[in-house]
C-alpha cells in the first residue's frame, strides 16, 4: 500500500470543495486577528516594553506570531475536524468503498491541514508586511516556513486525534499542550535570556520553538548554524509522526 | 439451466470458505457464496448474520482472517485499487456532505474515482436524471427528505458506472412509493448489465429483485438458490394460516402436513402444503359450524426466512 498523489488530491478536493462555500466568512478572522494583536501590543504592552531581543517589543513578537498562526490553522484541522469527518461525517467510510486507501487519507489530510495553516499564517504574513513590520525581502522566506509549521503540527495533531476515544479529549489537547507552547516558545519573551542552560536543553524539545526561531531568523536576514538543527528538527518529527499516525489511520479506517 | 462449470469470468463475487473473527468473537464462519454476472443477488439473513462484514471484506476494507474472495476473478487484496474502481458500494448509513447540493455531491465523490471535468458534471447531470433529483439538484442535502437522500446515496455509488453495485440494506426506512421507484432503478441497472449485490431485511424486496438469494445466519450460509426454488425445495407453493392453541395441533393437521412444513408464532399456525383444498375441508370438518378465520397465500421467501431462522420453528432439526 502506498500514497498515490491523485487519490490525495481527490481527499484534499474534498475538503476543499466545503470551505469553497464559506470561505469568505472563513477567512476574515484571519486578518481581524493579527490586528488586535498588534494594537494591543503596539499601543498597550509595547508601552512598557522599550526593547526586547535587541528590537522594539513589536518587532520581536511580530514572526512569532506568524507561526502561532500557522500553528492553530493546522491544529483545528487535525483535531476536530478531521475527528467530524471520521465520526459524523463518516467521510472516510465513504473514501474506502472508492480506490482510495488510507495513506491517500493521511496524505490529502495532511495536505489539507497545510493549506489552512498557510491560508492563517498567510493573511499575518500579509498583515504584517502592510504595516511594515516585514522586512523584505528576507522575511518572505517565512513563506516556506509556514506550511512547514502546518506540516510539524499536522503530524502532531493527527497522532494525537487518531488514538483518543472521545471528542472530549481535544480540550486537553489545547489547553495543556499548545497553550503551553504558545506561552513557552520565545514567542513572547527570549528565552535563553531568562532560563538557566539545562531548562534550555529541555526547551529545544518543543515543537513551536523551532519555527519561531527560523521566522526570527528570516525576519532579522541573520541566520546561524542554529538554523539547521531547526530545519530537521521539524522535518525529522514530521517524517517520524507521520509514521506514527500512518498506522493508527490503518487501524482506524479498516479492519 | 446453464451449465454446472461455469467459467471465471461470469462469476463476479467468488467467497470460497471466508472467516472473519474480531478478537474471540466469530463474524463469518467458513462462509462460501458466488455472485453470477448481470444477476441481482440477495443476501439475507437476521441482525448480526455477518451480512454487512461480508459485503465489507469483498470490497476490501475488512480483512478475511481466512478463506479468499476474488472479485472480478482478482485477489482483493492484491488489486484493490483497480477492484474498487470498477464497484459502487452504498453503504447501510447515508455518508453525504450536508453543507452541499447533491449536484456538488455527486462532483465531490465522482473525484474520489478520478473523474475529470468534462466527465465529471456530464456523470452527475445524468445521475440527478436517473435519480430523479432534478427539483432539489442545487439544495444543500441536509433539507432533502430521507427519500431524496437515499437516492442521493445510491446516485454516489453509480459515479463511476461501476459493473459491481453494493447496495447494504438500500430501502430501510423509506416510504413505499420510494421504494417501487428504487426497485425500478434497481431493475434497469440490471438490465442494463449491472451485477447486484444487496442485503435486506425485507423479504418482498428480495423476492422481488433478485434472481438468486443467500440466507445468512450466525456467519454462515444456510440456504442458497433462486427464491422460487427455495420456496418449492425447502417449503411448498401454498400457505394455510390461521390461529390455533398448540393442544388441538396435532388433531388439526396431523397427517397433512409434515412437521417441517409448519411453522408457529404464538397463536398463529402457518402450513405449508402443495394442495390446500383437503386441508381446508379438514379444518372445517373439525371447527364444525364455528368456522375459523382461515388465509391461503402463496408462499413467500420471508416463510422461507422464517423456518430457517427463526426459532419458533418446530420439527427444524
Amino acid at each position: 500500500m502506498s500514497v498515490s498523489g491523485p487519490y490525495a488530491l481527490a481527499v484534499w478536493r474534498r475538503n476543499a470543495a466545503m470551505y469553497q462555500r464559506t470561505w469568505k466568512w472563513n477567512i476574515l478572522p484571519n486578518f481581524f486577528e493579527p490586528v488586535f494583536y498588534l494594537f494591543s501590543i503596539g499601543i498597550g504592552v509595547g508601552a512598557y516594553v522599550s526593547e526586547m531581543g535587541g528590537t522594539s517589543y513589536i518587532e520581536f513578537l511580530a514572526p512569532a506570531l506568524v507561526c502561532v498562526a500557522a500553528m492553530n490553522g493546522a491544529s483545528f484541522e487535525v483535531t476536530y475536524n478531521i475527528y467530524v469527518r471520521l465520526i459524523f461525517e463518516k467521510a472516510y467510510d465513504a473514501m474506502m468503498t472508492t480506490p482510495i486507501e488510507p495513506d491517500d487519507v493521511l496524505a490529502g489530510e495532511v495536505l489539507w491541514a497545510i493549506t489552512r495553516s498557510s491560508i492563517y499564517g498567510g493573511c499575518f504574513f500579509v498583515v504584517l508586511a502592510l504595516f511594515g513590520l516585514a522586512p523584505l525581502p528576507s522575511s518572505l522566506w517565512v513563506l516556506l516556513l509556514i506550511p512547514m509549521t502546518g506540516l510539524l503540527f499536522a503530524a502532531i495533531g493527527l497522532v494525537f486525534s487518531l488514538r483518543i476515544p472521545n471528542i472530549d479529549l481535544f480540550s486537553f489537547y489545547f489547553t495543556l499542550f499548545l497553550t503551553p507552547l504558545f506561552l513557552f516558545s520565545d514567542v513572547f519573551f527570549p528565552l535563553k535570556e531568562r532560563l538557566t542552560q539545562p531548562w534550555l536543553w529541555v526547551a529545544e524539545a518543543l515543537p513551536l520553538l523551532h519555527p519561531v526561531r527560523l521566522a526570527r531568523a528570516a525576519f532579522s536576514g541573520e541566520f546561524s548554524p542554529v538554523v539547521l538543527w531547526d530545519l530537521f528538527y521539524i522535518l525529522g518529527a514530521s517524517a517520524l509522526l507521520l509514521l506514527l499516525a500512518r498506522r493508527s489511520v490503518r487501524q482506524r479506517l479498516t479492519n | 439451466m446453464a451449465s454446472k462449470e461455469t467459467s471465471a469470468e461470469s462469476i463476479i463475487v467468488s467467497v470460497k470458505s471466508v472467516s472473519k473473527k474480531f478478537g474471540e468473537r466469530v463474524a463469518v464462519d467458513n462462509l462460501d457464496l458466488e455472485v453470477p454476472a448481470q444477476a441481482c443477488f440477495g443476501l439475507l439473513g437476521p441482525n448480526g448474520a455477518g451480512k454487512t462484514t461480508t459485503l465489507r471484506m469483498i470490497y476490501g476494507v475488512t480483512r478475511a482472517t481466512s478463506g479468499t474472495i476474488r472479485v472480478f476473478g482478482l485477489d482483493i487484496d492484491r488489486h484493490l485499487r483497480f477492484v474498487r474502481s470498477r464497484l459502487g458500494v452504498t453503504l447501510q448509513q447515508n455518508v453525504l456532505i450536508e453543507a452541499l447540493s447533491p449536484k456538488e455531491n455527486l462532483r465531490v465523490f465522482g473525484r474520489y474515482h478520478l473523474l475529470r471535468e468534462p466527465e465529471l458534471s456530464r456523470r452527475a447531470a445524468e445521475l440527478i436524471d436517473f435519480l430523479d433529483l432534478r427539483s432539489h439538484a442545487d439544495v444543500p442535502v441536509r433539507q432533502l427528505s430521507g427519500g431524496f437522500q437515499r437516492r442521493l446515496a445510491i446516485g454516489l455509488s453509480l459515479m463511476n458506472r461501476p459493473e459491481l453495485l453494493i447496495l447494504d440494506e438500500p430501502t430501510t426506512g423509506l416510504d413505499p412509493a420510494v421504494r417501487l421507484a428504487l426497485w425500478s432503478r434497481i431493475r434497469e441497472l440490471r438490465a442494463a448489465g449491472t451485477t447486484v449485490l444487496i442485503t435486506t431485511h425485507y423479504m418482498d424486496e428480495a423476492q422481488r429483485l433478485c434472481d438468486k438469494v443467500a440466507i445468512v445466519s450466525a456467519g454462515r450460509v444456510i440456504s442458497a438458490g433462486a427464491p422460487a426454488e427455495l420456496i418449492a425445495t425447502l417449503l411448498a407453493p401454498e400457505a394455510v394460516e390461521f390461529d390455533s392453541a398448540p393442544q388441538e395441533e396435532a388433531a388439526l393437521v396431523d397427517g397433512f402436513v409434515r412437521s417441517n412444513r409448519r411453522l408457529r408464532i404464538g397463536q398463529r399456525l402457518i402450513l405449508y402444503v402443495d394442495d390446500s383444498t383437503p386441508l381446508i375441508e379438514r379444518i372445517r370438518h373439525h371447527d364444525h359450524g364455528d368456522r375459523r378465520a382461515v388465509m391461503v397465500r402463496p408462499t413467500n421467501l420471508e416463510d422461507v426466512f422464517l423456518s430457517l431462522t427463526g426459532t419458533s420453528l418446530e420439527g427444524n432439526s
